[in-house]
């Protein structure tokens, strides 16, 4: 698979789904297009279908939150064609009250993975006909892989003596998480070294002098 | 006559179940013996390994992949390191490669012989699992001896292996490559032509290549079908080109064809093997670029450039360049892939872990419907389920 049949793929699915491909891009020998959300079922259906693609295997779903965007979250299809040895990934762009529409109906397979994608980030598909949680507890809260998160969670379970059952409490730590920052003063770290606070007004203050 | 009224009944197959494979809550509805509804209730063993690994470092994550398919770690921490090593355009030594490709067959020999000897046992034989579980430690302290545990081996670094092979190790898996043909034969002698194997297996879960395709199956749950794909083959990665090997494949798409493939996967792995200890070169297991990998130990007790790049490797880690890649290796268990994402800072910022078992888990309500409530569990084995991977 070199650069080139990526990039013929590329430009022949673009040239049959013009206004649905917003985007395509060839990075480490993978081909990535980025589709619009509402038009994603015919997307995967050309794919399917078509007989130069024949993608016919959905590999994966999966979301990737970016918090700082203001559309955050993508839903990043990876397809297989075992037909033609090819693979390739489709990105769409939504929120966090915007549904992507399901598409059961083009891959069965895409059922848990629609379903984990909801659980872990809340990215609500329309027209999936059972859209539970699948890999949290019974009765979580919270969207677990979204950035904003914390890593150790909110609640902790314990099985408590006197009241003979599991209990769920507030997560208390002993130690601080320790988030270590590794980023070199010299690579332009985004916070204020410690004893370099006065130094900015300082200099300000020289050059008003 | 009176009019009766029939309810379908609702069983709970699991927690803890022997046959389940782990810890699966399947909520099955019945109509007498027949299951009309499968709702496997999955999670029960997630430790949320996605989000820990975008809070550690790149080698700090690969143990995590040893506790996803925890029969065949090595196999899946391959994959990390291929899409660590497909970012960072790292190369890996032959040598290298060719110890990756060893150990990721003992890896499916490992994974083949637990679920062939277990899927026995779901159906009613003990000594399969008996015999099977003593060939399998043998390989386990092949393990021990090359990284120092019989499980979570942490082997496989981004750049090779993280070492080579102490004196008298090659030979003594040669021993066993030539021994263990005869082991499998005494096994299968007690397992394929068995007649109450056959007849729990033989006919149940059929499924044909077209449906294998939509419910995004692979591996051994494609071939079993009669689609020659292997990812070693129409794919291939490390030194796999260089490596003659044969892809069985089945006929009807049943558990009993997917047993049958399972057994002479193992007997191809044999030879690949045998080929790996044969022609493997000599040189170094990992890359010299010590940015990304450490520096040799004797090195770190003289020079001072050694000792910062060690102490800067282990502490800091290595920043991978941004971009994202998609990484597949040929699992034992199907297609194990790993959708790396990084930001350009010592941490991915996302790594989706796609588990072969997963699609394979999900299709249960759909192949499993219709079938007597006893072939669920010759269906669970024959999916090859293990729920390090699926809960993640």
């Amino acid at each position: 698979m070199d650069d080139q049949d990526l990039k013929d793929l590329g430009s022949y699915i673009t040239s049959k789904l013009d206004q649905a491909i917003l985007d395509e891009e060839i990075a480490f020998g993978e081909l990535t297009l980025t589709a619009r959300a509402d038009q994603i079922i015919d997307v995967l259906m050309f794919l399917r279908n078509d007989g130069t693609c024949r993608f016919s295997t959905l590999i994966d779903i999966c979301g990737v939150d970016y918090p700082e965007r203001s559309q955050r979250f993508e839903v990043v299809y990876h397809l297989l064609s075992l037909h033609q040895n090819q693979r390739i990934r489709i990105k769409v762009v939504t929120d966090e009250d915007t549904p992507v529409p399901s598409c059961i109906e083009v891959y069965p397979a895409a059922n848990w993975y629609e379903r984990e994608a909801f659980d872990m980030y809340g990215i609500v598909f329309s027209g999936h006909p059972d859209l539970r949680r699948l890999l949290t507890d019974y009765g979580f809260e919270g969207y677990p892989l979204r950035k904003d998160f914390p890593l150790t969670g909110h609640v902790e379970v314990r099985y408590d003596d006197e009241q003979k059952r599991v209990v769920y409490e507030p997560v208390s730590l002993v130690q601080e998480f320790r988030n270590f920052d590794f980023m070199s003063p010299w690579e332009g770290a985004k916070y204020i070294l410690p004893g370099d606070e006065k130094a900015d007004s300082e200099n300000a203050e020289g050059e008003e002098a | 006559m009176t009019e009766q009224n029939i309810k379908n009944l609702t069983i709970n197959f699991g927690p803890q179940h022997p046959a389940a494979h782990g810890v699966l809550r399947m909520v099955l509805e019945l109509e007498g013996e027949i299951v009309e509804r499968a709702d496997p209730h999955v999670g029960l063993l997630h430790r949320g390994t996605e989000k820990l690994i975008e809070h550690k470092t790149y080698l700090q994550a690969i143990p995590y992949f040893d506790r996803l398919d925890y029969v065949a770690p090595m196999n899946q921490e391959h994959a990390f390191c291929l899409a660590i090593e497909k970012l960072l355009g790292l190369e890996v030594p032959k040598r290298g490669q060719y110890m990756r490709v060893l150990w990721s067959e003992i890896g499916r020999i490992l994974n083949h012989l637990l679920n062939v000897t277990t899927q026995a046992m779901d159906v009613g034989a003990l000594t399969p699992p008996l015999w099977g579980f003593e060939e399998r430690e043998k390989l386990m302290v092949f393990y021990e001896r090359v990284c120092g545990a019989r499980l979570h081996a942490n082997f496989f670094r981004p750049g090779g292996v993280h070492q080579d092979m102490p004196p008298g190790l090659a030979d003594d898996i040669y021993t066993f490559c030539e021994e263990f043909p005869q082991k499998l034969a005494d096994i299968e002698q007690l397992v394929t032509d068995n007649r109450i194997f056959k007849q729990r297996n033989v006919d149940i879960g059929v499924v044909s290549a077209e449906e294998a395709f939509a419910l995004g199956f692979t591996g051994v749950m494609v071939r079993g079908s009669g689609v020659a794909w292997d990812l070693r083959r129409a794919q291939p990665y490390e030194c796999y080109n260089d490596l003659e090997f044969d892809i069985p494949v089945g006929k009807n798409g049943d558990c009993y064809d997917r047993y049958l493939c399972r057994i002479e996967e193992m007997l191809q792995s044999i030879s690949i093997m045998k080929q790996c200890l044969d022609d493997m070169p000599e040189g170094p297991v990992m890359s010299t670029n010590h940015k990304f990998t450490p520096p040799r130990r004797d090195k770190i007790k003289s020079s001072m450039e050694a000792l910062i790049e060690h102490f800067k490797l282990y502490t800091e880690g290595f920043k991978v360049p941004e971009g994202e890649v998609y990484a597949a290796v040929e699992a034992p268990k199907g297609e194990f892939g790993v959708y790396l994402v990084s930001d350009g800072s010592n941490m991915p910022y996302r790594c989706k872990i796609r588990a072969p078992g997963y699609p394979h888990m999900a299709a249960m309500d759909y192949v499993g419907k219709g079938h007597m409530l006893a072939d669920i569990s010759a269906l669970i084995g024959s999916f090859d389920i293990v729920f390090g991977e699926i809960d993640r």
